[in-house]
């Protein structure tokens, strides 16, 4: 027995620290990553970022060398008072922003570097780099920042920001201080451009002191430059586009329909991309953030939701065509308006009756696209069935889904089938005369602009579109196939033409007759579109949305657009005129219908916008009057953006 | 010339094989952890691993002088090779040097010498000579405070010279002390004792009063027959309550604020997160480096000179006494579990061999010598993974210092030397 005891301690011992090691190196060692040693430190070099052209190849978006003072808490050295002063009145901070930036930078990671004052000047660069070894703890990293070329297309370009700690948890590529693409095509193309950063891990030893290159250097990477892209978009049309949506609200989408190919994407109010670079960058984006008013960090052209109005009504006529419930030379009588029985289901305004689709279009009949509506819908006696088949048309001219393409942004927009009608009254318990809106892009139709470029788009070539998009090339790359693919509608071709020719004939005798440019066959439809807030939970009507749907010329296309103007009251007032300047521009590349240009310049709806917020009544529609203002002037300025 | 061959083989070759295997693996690991920059050479003799391949060398030449004695010349001239070790101790309050606190050094030149390495093997020599002698009886009290002073004298030198580490070295003699006939009792006491000690620091002297009541209580209506008065069952508790304040008392007034903060650390006693925050920082850095050091081993390591704590040099002492650290970082858990099997496997050869001594005196040493090389295996190892508050004690053959290698080989040696002679011992 008194042999054992120590033969069996030292067994047991031999065990213990054993199972100790196991737990220590296996079981407890949660997959050493390089990352996670403190006696690494990686060293990031930024690469490049990509520029960005325009279809033109005129340079957008350059770059321009950026100063970030960054911080690593555990590794800052507490400085006397002087010091701090000294370092305090260099970077321009208060002391009380000085423990209170460290006190962040703390709470994220005493290990990991923060930003602790982004974005410095380069002057102030220069005077921080020859005193920074004697503040222990901060360094300086250099990045590279946006310098716009441009003062147009915010809301296309986009803006880098800061990654914030969600983006670091679900992409640890991006380390804290790092920039991502936030919006507009830095952020769809945000892999492109960024590139790859490069790491050097460093080996430092217990004092922090650099002692040369991990492993001789084995893991580290260069940086791989991001690569450059050129966008479709026209710079001189998008900055002509900005100038006549200037006091308005809307959005301007032109499309090229023989590629899908997006030449101007106009939101209004919209705003300088250089306000979202610099160290002002976050005042700004705060400012135009909290604007919920004006919305300018809204893209109407690929957000907003807006009942189509008239220019949904000519989808109407193609869908009666193919279904053969109608035909071209049908007509119908308009009293003013569509009557059920004795029961006026909508209105209309005065043109000649009865009338057959070809002025059913260019007069934009309600009543016409009431009955050719009613015919779709009751074709099966099962108001659901024959519900189905239209929004199926429907929606094949990408009406009512999400576009699937390279925008940071856009909306769904609603084609309602017969699902949408059991669900909202019950099953089978509604019927045609329920939903007779539908015949002229009210009730239930909701479309963004972009969607409609895009139908007007499918129109013009006959029965099919190519998805929009905003890429044209990416250096030494090729761009995805979807949008090189022509997507069909269910329409044949042979219908199309009788309702191009009614679009047409929109600008030869009809709604847009005085929007005729000379040299240049458009087809287009006009859009009136009623809308309602709520003020104070009352519901208010406000005045007509402009709306207007146009493409040019009539055969083989060249462009495509629509355009959405708020509250602009009757669809060739403004959004017709600027359709019609748009086409014109871009077709001819100066302007003829000065007279048009002259009228948008001059007249500002910014009254119009400010009458739900002034808590009185007001009235709408016909009872108001324009606002002038000399914008005219501001053109002749702009028209250096312009020519740029 | 066959004779002279069977002489030269009749060493035990697993033990000699165990102890180079450590020499030269821990070689490695100095290296490691105290290379500065590129390693040119292996015999940079202005670095530290450079000075242990020297220290090595000389190792070499002193087995051979060890065993080049006769074996009965260890047993003869204990006695002197205790005292003389004693003598250098003393000589050390008037000639020593302090290093880091501790007056434990011999400055010559620029060597230095620590006498307490060598007081080990000499406290193990008069411990085997005074057992074996035929008067003595383990049994009795006498012998028992006699053999008691033999390991008392150099403890006590090297308590007062700042250096508790190696003092506690010397509670190893135990082991030998009970294979010796110590009686159970002593084993029981201390035990409880430790138990005692430990309850009452970390649960306080009531909770370790009620166990003890509890024990107790038990204890006599388990023994029905030949069962002690109450009253001596009284006498127990009081004295356990005693014991209890005494540590509670030591602990607080004798022991010295890092002292009592590593104990602190040990048994988790702190509950302010501040203060037990502030007492990391302070106490524990070493032990922190030293477990991160070798958790980022994993299975198999990071490769030899390939450690970043290790290369930046995070846990301080690395190439001394947190030499163990080196080899959880660089040769991860297969590695480290390598080193622990061969000081177990050491020790157990030792153990094994001690017992198949003809000679009380050669067994009563290899006893020593592998409590010894126990003892500092466990305290070592253990505080380097953070199961053992933090001792300042080297990892025999393994961490730098000539002193610490010279001892340990010594120590060693001299047993392989009487183990070899055992043929001749009748």
């Amino acid at each position: 027995m008194r042999k054992l005891l120590l033969l069996t301690t030292v067994i047991l011992v031999g065990l213990v620290f054993i199972a100790r090691l196991f737990y220590l190196q296996v079981y407890n060692n949660s997959a050493y990553t390089i990352f996670e040693d403190s006696a690494i430190k990686p060293e990031y070099n930024y690469p490049k970022r990509g520029y960005v052209y325009d279809r033109n190849g005129k340079l957008l978006v350059a770059n321009q060398p950026s100063y970030d003072m960054m911080v690593i808490p555990r590794e800052v050295v507490s400085m006397d008072s002087l010091k701090l002063k000294e370092f305090c009145l260099l970077l321009n901070i208060t002391e009380k922003e000085y423990h209170k930036k460290l006190k962040r930078a703390t709470n994220y990671s005493t290990r990991l570097s923060s930003p602790f004052v982004p974005q410095l000047s380069k002057t102030d660069y220069a005077v921080l780099q020859e005193k920074m070894q004697k503040y222990e703890g901060f360094y300086i990293q250099k990045r590279s920042l946006r310098s716009y070329q441009t003062t147009i297309g915010a809301n296309v370009l986009g803006d880098i920001g800061e990654v914030n700690r969600r983006i670091i948890t679900k992409q640890p590529y991006y380390k804290m201080g790092d920039l991502i693409g936030n919006q507009g095509v830095e952020k769809t193309y945000e892999k492109t451009l960024r590139g790859l950063k490069g790491i050097k891990f460093i080996q430092k030893d217990r004092f922090n002191k650099n002692i040369g290159p991990y492993k001789d250097g084995i893991y580290d990477t260069l940086p791989k430059p991001g690569k450059d892209i050129t966008l479709t978009i026209d710079s001189e049309l998008q900055a002509y586009g900005e100038l006549l949506m200037k006091h308005k609200r809307g959005g301007i989408i032109a499309i090229d329909p023989q590629s899908g190919e997006i030449l101007a994407m106009v939101s209004g109010p919209s705003y300088n991309p250089n306000l979202l670079v610099g160290r002002d960058r976050s005042k700004n984006f705060t400012k135009l953030y909290r604007d919920t008013i004006a919305k300018p960090l809204f893209d109407r052209g690929l957000k907003a939701q807006y009942p189509p109005g008239s220019p949904f009504k000519v989808i109407n006529a193609l869908i009666g065509l193919q279904e053969g419930v109608v035909e071209t030379n049908d007509k119908f009588t308009c009293r003013m308006g569509y009557y059920y029985g004795s029961r006026k289901l909508t209105g209309c305004h005065h043109h000649r009756s009865p009338v057959a689709m070809n002025d059913g279009i260019a007069q934009s009949c309600n009543a016409y696209f009431v009955n050719v509506y009613r015919r779709i819908v009751d074709k099966y006696n099962d108001a659901g069935k024959s519900m189905n088949i239209w929004a199926n048309h429907a929606k094949s001219f990408g009406l009512g889904n999400y576009l699937n393409n390279d925008l940071s942004v856009g909306s769904k927009g609603r084609i309602p089938d017969g699902d949408y009608y059991d669900r909202a009254y019950g099953d089978n318990r509604w019927g045609s005369t329920y939903i007779v809106s539908n015949a002229i892009g009210q009730g239930e139709v909701e479309a963004t602009p972009i969607q409609l470029a895009n139908m007007a788009a499918a129109i013009g070539n006959r029965g099919y579109y190519y998805t929009p998009h905003i890429i044209k090339e990416i250096e030494g790359d090729t761009i995805p196939s979807k949008y090189t693919t022509p997507k069909y509608t269910t329409i044949d071709k042979q219908h199309f033409e009788p309702v191009v020719q009614g679009m047409f004939d929109v600008y030869n005798k009809g709604t847009a007759e005085t929007l005729r440019v000379p040299g240049i066959e458009i087809c287009g439809k006009t859009g009136t579109a009623e809308n309602f807030v709520k003020i104070d939970s009352v519901k208010t009507q406000l005045t007509d949305h402009s709306i207007f749907v146009a493409f040019a010329p009539k055969d083989n296309p060249t462009i495509a657009i629509a355009v959405f103007v708020e509250n602009g009251y009757w669809g060739s007032r403004f959004a017709g005129r600027m359709a019609s300047l748009m086409i014109e521009k871009y077709i001819k590349g100066h302007i003829t219908r000065t007279d048009l240009e002259k009228w948008i310049l001059t007249h500002s709806l910014e009254n119009e916008y400010a009458k739900p917020y002034s808590g009185e009544p007001f009235k709408i529609n016909g009872e108001t009057t324009l606002q002038l203002i000399d914008n005219y002037a501001i053109k002749n300025s702009n028209q250096k953006d312009i020519k740029q | 010339m066959l004779r002279e061959n069977q002489r030269r083989f009749k060493f035990d070759w697993l033990t000699i094989i165990l102890f180079l295997l450590l020499v030269s693996f821990g070689y490695l690991n100095i290296l490691s952890a105290s290379h500065v920059g590129e390693v040119t050479s292996y015999f940079d003799t202005s670095q530290p691993f450079g000075k242990h391949l020297i220290f090595i060398g000389l190792t070499l030449v002193l087995i051979v002088l060890i065993l080049s004695f006769e074996a009965k010349f260890y047993e003869r001239f204990a006695s002197i090779i205790y005292i003389v070790a004693i003598l250098a101790l003393i000589g050390l309050f008037v000639f020593g040097k302090d290093v880091n606190g501790a007056r434990s050094w011999y400055g010559i030149g620029s060597m230095t010498i620590q006498p307490s390495e060598f007081a080990k093997f000499a406290t193990a020599l008069a411990v085997a000579k005074y057992i074996s002698d035929l008067q003595t009886n383990m049994q009795t009290l006498k012998d028992q405070l006699r053999v008691a002073g033999i390991i008392f004298f150099p403890a006590l030198l090297i308590l007062l010279q700042n250096d508790a580490g190696s003092t506690i070295v010397y509670l190893a003699f135990f082991f030998v002390f009970y294979r010796e006939g110590l009686q159970q009792i002593y084993l029981v006491v201390a035990l409880s004792l430790i138990i005692l000690a430990v309850l009452a620091l970390k649960f306080g002297i009531l909770a370790t009063a009620t166990v003890a009541l509890a024990v107790l209580v038990t204890r006599y209506f388990l023994r029905k027959k030949k069962r002690a008065s109450i009253l001596q069952y009284l006498a127990v508790l009081v004295v356990c309550v005693g014991f209890s304040y005494g540590v509670k008392l030591f602990y607080e007034h004798v022991l010295k604020p890092h002292q009592q903060n590593r104990i602190s650390l040990w048994l988790r006693l702190e509950k302010d997160p501040a203060k037990l925050e502030r007492m990391k920082k302070e106490e524990a850095y070493n032990l922190i480096q030293s477990e991160q050091a070798i958790s980022s081993g994993g299975w198999t390591g990071k490769g030899f000179l390939q450690g970043t704590r290790t290369t930046g040099k995070f846990v301080p002492e690395q190439h001394t006494d947190y030499i163990f650290s080196t080899v959880g970082e660089e040769w991860g858990f297969l590695g480290s579990s390598l080193v622990v099997l061969l000081f177990v496997m050491l020790i157990i050869r030792v153990l094994y061999l001690a017992e198949s001594q003809k000679s009380q005196f050669s067994r009563v040493y290899g006893y020593g010598v592998a409590s010894i090389l126990f003892v500092h295996f466990t305290i070592n190892t253990g505080m380097v993974m953070g199961l053992i508050p933090t001792v300042g004690i080297p990892l025999p053959f393994f961490s730098y210092g000539g002193s610490g290698l010279w001892g340990f080989t010594i120590l060693l040696f001299i047993f392989v030397k009487l183990d070899s002679n055992k043929i001749n011992e009748w």
